[in-house]
Order: C-alpha cells, then structure tokens, then sequence
C-alpha cells in the first residue's frame, strides 16, 4: 500500500515537472517556431526571421528561433495534415489553408478573416520573363497563344503559382471585347497547347526556362522574375508585363491546434503582425513582394510598375470554386489534355 | 498443414524463423500494402473504374509499363556483357568502373535526374547532337526510358557477377574440347548457367522502374497524355487531397506489377531447375 502511494507520489511528481519544463520552455528564455512556407519564400523569411528574432528579444526578452520549411505548397500543406507540426503556414494560396482547415481541423474555417486584407501581409502578380531584347516580341498575354511561340508554366495541378499563371490568363481573355466563358476556355487551351514542358513547381520552370533555354516565355510569379533576373543579370532575360494581370495573394495563419499544443500562440500571433509593420513590409520589398502598406508601397513604386489587377474572388469567386471548376478532376483544366477535343 | 510444417521442420529454430520472417514481411510490406487497398476500397466500383480506366491514366501505365520494360531489356543485354568483362578480363582501372557499377544506387535520384537532364536537354553535351538528327531525347518518352535504365543498371550487372565468377572455366574448356564451336559454348554452356540470375536482375530492375519517381520527373516533361508516369499522376492526386483516387491508381500499379512480376519469378525458377541438368545435357546435345 505504501508503496503504491510512493510510486503515485512519484509520477505525480515526474508529471508535474514534464508539465513544468514545457511551461518554461515556452515563457522563459527561449521559444522556437516552425514556419512552413512554399517555394520562392526562402529568402523573403530569411531575412524576415532575422528581423524578427531581434525585435521579440528587444520587446520581451527572450530568445526566439525559427526554423523554415520550403516546398510545394499544396505538398507543403499536406505535411501539416499529416502531422508536420507548424505553428504558422505561409503558402502560395488560400485553398491550400482551406484543406488543412477541412481535412484535419487545426485551425478555423474562417482563418482568413483573422488578419487584415484576407490574411495577406504582401502580394505579387504574374508576369512575363523573355530572352534578353524580346526576340519574339511578346507583349501581352494574347501573344502567348500565337503558333510558334513557347510558354513555360508549371502544371496547375500541382504547382500554387501555375495556378495562378492559369487564372490571370482566364481572367485576361474573359476582359477582352466580347469575352465570356467559352472565350477564356479556348484561349487557355491554345495557351497550353504551346506549352513543351509541365515542371510540377515554379522554381522547375524557372530553371527549365533560363538552364535548359527551353521556350521563348516563363510565366512567373513577380518575385520569382526579380530573382531570375537578380541572379543571371539582366543581360540574359528582361522582364514584360501585361497590360492585365492578376492580385495574387498568399496567405499567412497560426496554426491554432499547434500553438495551444506548444503554448506559442503569442509569439506566433505577433510574428505574423510583425509582417504588417513597416519594417516588415520593407523587407517584403526588398525581396520583390508588394507591400501592403501605402507609405512602404510609394517607396518601392519604381520597382512594382502599375498594372491593372484583378482578384480571385471578383472574377472567380474565391479559391473553393476556382479550384473545383478549374482543377479538380475532370475540371476545365484537364478537359485541355483529354483526347480528342 | 501440420504435417507438412513437421516435415520441412528438420533444421533447428524453424518455427522462430518462420515466426519473425512473417512478423517482418507483415509489419514492412503487408500492412502498408493492405492500408492502400483499404484506402482504395472507400470508393465504389464505379468511381474506382472511373479513375483507374480514364485516358489519361491509361496513358500513363502504357508509359511507366512500356519504358521500364525497354529499360530493363536494355539492361539485361547490357548487364550480362559489363558483368562478363568485370569479371573475365583484366584491365586498367577495373575496380573503379567496378564501383561505378553501384553509382545508381548509391545517388539521390532527383541528382540522377537533373543530371541526366542537364546533359539530354536540346542545349545539353548530348541533347544537341540528338536534337540535330531530329531525336527528341529529354523531355520524351526516350528520356523517360533512358532515366530508367540508368536506375536498373547495376542489378542484372550484381546479380550475374556472382555467378560468373563461380562458373568453373573447365566446364568452357570441357566443351571446347568436345568440339563445341564458340557460339555453342556461350548458348549451351554458359548463358543457361547465367540466365536465372540474369532473369532475377531483370525482374528487379523492372520492378525498380515501375516505382521510379524521383529521376524521371525531372526528364519526362511531365505533359499529359505523352510523358506523364504514373507515379506522377498519383502525387498530382495527392496534391489535390485526393487520397482515394491516388491510392486507386496505385492498386492497379500494385496488381499489374504483380501480374507481371510473377511469371518472371516462375520463368527464373524453371531455368535454374533446369540448370542443375546443364553440364550432362550441354555434354549430350554437343556429342
């Protein structure tokens, strides 16, 4: 009987320090975050995480680390479905946050309506990338059906950024005189009939686009044009925007499971509002995002040249229904590829 | 059943062998194996048909069936001919092409891929000469093939190698003596020898292409309907959160590498039965 008391005596004890260690762990000196995030982020939360780091621990004192995860983003977004533990996701889309929020309930329906402007801190657009000089005089996006020019773009089924590319693309011939519905399938369908290669992710096309020096046009997120161009110089390719193009918006969420799990829910909540600070959208800037801020914005006007943008959710309305006319098995997109059509 | 049991059981410790070889089997491969017909089976017959039978993936089974096949035939061929000259002759450098045997074992296959691709893309060392005869290598169904045997090459080349080096030389000379002509001797005695080996690293370097995914990504191109794997179609479904239907797709993967799979195994075991027979028959049929 003692001994059974002892041994309660003792687990409760062992309990209570378990309990104690991960408390201190997370308000004492030292906390970490994992941020999953998609592809062409990695060096935007690169310098951002820095940043960060060193205003926590100048507001509060203690010690945060961050570690990155980079990847697709819908691969990206199943790994935390399956149990990849990110306090914070930052993808390329919306639908991506919806899925962790529909098939494994780690955070609310209705996420994005927690952050100001849908959850999105910086946006960027799609745009164009030619060979040096623009051989192929391509100007806007009615010259990328013409025969004989070829267009680099990721597969939309897997790719969030090629999702995107298609989008704008709809969004583009749907504006034109006499555009409706039947208009836009046809031209994203000559679109992609001049299409050589499906890399499954933005950064494949990318390098199949300036490495291999396969077709005469990328269509690329803006951020990942800049890269392009930062990286090879601008003597090897140039940059051509659209007359029309598309608001494109990755999202950024707690992941609200995780955090209670962890006891990071505040220190993830104000890494995400560090985002929307100036000093947050200057780097944004800096690693060609579009901040939100108009004060940061008019700083950076002469690196975002003005186009006329439409959003998801004013032409398509929103990513639930873009993804299932679009992407979802047997939707318009695959109707592309289906034989004899 | 018992009595048969009893019957094998005349070597010590067989029922703890049996034991823990079932408990293995089941725990690495079975179980897995079964969650995927599980996930499979939340579908009904006709979406499953549905999925598994539309064109496009199909088109896809053509691709990943046909281009393994084309690589590991290539590989029969050619791995019985490099594990013939490491083993029968001496040259230099023999123990480094030796090693580079294992190469595309030993390399993350997303590194195969790029590289492959890098030098089969049409501005690539081998791509532009290619490209100038009219051949499309990267970015076609050849590249697909070509990444494949690149995968497969060193299992027919381990798998004979062995072997070959147990042959006994008096049994060549034996037939040499016999008046057995060259050719004679390579077909009577030496490839019934090697060919069960050779059959064996056949079957594991189709089953290796089948499940490729990695390296071919990069060289396929990707495009629907011409140089879309199967492996890919069922990450592109996962990308989707559709679950059942990529396991749908793997299901009939897992059947028809079985199908497939098993008359190789049954072909390897009637050769080598026949082989224990080689040197009298071989000795008959020449006198």
């Amino acid at each position: 009987m003692r001994n059974t008391v002892l041994a309660g005596l003792g687990l409760l004890l062992a309990g209570l320090m378990v309990a104690f260690s991960i408390q201190s762990r997370a308000q004492g000196g030292e906390v970490s975050l994992l941020n999953v995030s998609y592809d062409p982020t990695r060096e935007l939360y690169q310098d951002f995480n820095q940043a960060f780091a060193k205003y926590w621990k100048a507001k509060t004192g203690q010690t945060v680390t961050i570690e990155q995860s980079h990847g697709g983003s819908s691969k990206q977004a199943r790994a935390v479905i399956d149990g990849l533990q990110a306090d914070i996701v930052t993808l390329a889309l919306a639908y991506d946050i919806d899925a962790i929020s529909q098939n494994a309930g780690l955070l609310p329906a209705d996420w994005q309506k927690r952050l100001p402007q849908n959850s999105t801190p910086y946006t960027s657009t799609i745009v164009f990338l030619v060979r040096k000089g623009n051989p192929k005089h391509i100007k806007d996006w009615d010259d990328l059906v013409k025969p004989g020019i070829s267009v680099i773009t990721p597969n939309p089924k897997t790719s969030g950024g090629a999702r995107w590319n298609y989008l704008a693309a709809w969004a583009y011939a749907l504006k034109q005189p006499g555009g409706n519905e039947q208009a836009a399938q046809d031209f994203v369908k000559r679109l992609y009939k001049n299409v050589p290669v499906l890399d499954s992710g933005a950064r494949g096309s990318t390098t199949t686009f300036v490495q291999r020096e396969i077709g005469d046009v990328l269509i690329a997120w803006e951020n990942e044009a800049f890269l392009s161009i930062k990286e090879l110089g601008p003597d090897k390719v140039e940059i051509v925007v659209p007359s029309q193009s598309i608001l494109a918006e990755p999202p950024v969420a707690i992941v609200d499971k995780v955090v209670d799990k962890k006891g990071t829910r505040a220190v993830a909540q104000a890494y995400l509002e560090y985002l929307y600070t100036p000093e947050g959208q200057e780097i944004a800037a800096k690693n060609y995002y579009r901040p939100r801020l108009e004060s940061v914005a008019k700083k950076y006007a002469s690196t975002f040249p003005d186009i006329k943008l439409v959003t998801i959710d004013e032409v398509f309305g929103g990513w639930q229904k873009a993804q299932k006319t679009h992407f979802a098995d047997g939707g318009v997109f695959d109707q592309i590829y289906q034989p004899n059509q | 059943m018992t009595f048969i049991f009893k019957k094998r059981s005349n070597l010590p410790g067989f029922g703890l062998a049996l034991g823990y070889t079932v408990l293995y089997l089941s725990l690495i491969v079975l179980i897995p194996l079964a969650a995927t017909f599980l996930k499979a089976s939340s579908l009904s017959w006709d979406q499953f048909w549905h999925i598994a039978s539309s064109p496009r993936a199909v088109a896809s089974y053509r691709l990943t069936f046909g281009a393994s096949l084309v690589g590991a035939l290539i590989n029969l061929v050619f791995g019985v001919l490099v594990a013939w000259v490491l083993v029968r002759y001496t040259f230099p450098g023999k123990r480094l092409f030796d090693s580079l045997v294992d190469l595309p074992f030993a390399l993350p296959t997303a590194v195969a891929g790029i590289a492959l691709t890098t030098i089969y893309a049409p501005n690539g060392w081998l791509g532009r000469p290619l490209a100038a005869l009219g051949i499309k290598s990267a970015y076609s169904p050849l590249g697909v093939a070509i990444a494949l045997t690149f995968i497969g090459l060193p299992f027919v080349v381990r798998s004979v190698q062995p072997v070959l080096e147990d042959m006994d030389k008096e049994l060549e000379e034996a037939a040499a003596s016999l008046g057995a002509s060259r050719w004679q001797t390579f077909s009577r005695v030496v490839m019934p020898t090697i060919l069960p080996a050779a059959l064996a690293g056949f079957a594991m370097a189709f089953a290796r292409a089948v499940g490729e995914y990695g390296s071919v990504v990069f060289i396929s191109g990707n495009m629907p309907m011409k140089t879309e794997i199967t492996p890919l179609l069922i990450i592109t479904k996962l990308d989707q959160y559709d679950y059942a239907g990529a396991t749908a797709i793997a299901v009939v993967m897992l059947v028809f590498s079985l199908i497939l799979l098993l008359p190789i195994n049954l072909l390897q075991k009637w050769s080598s039965s026949r082989e224990e027979k080689i040197p009298a028959l071989a000795a008959e049929e020449i006198q």
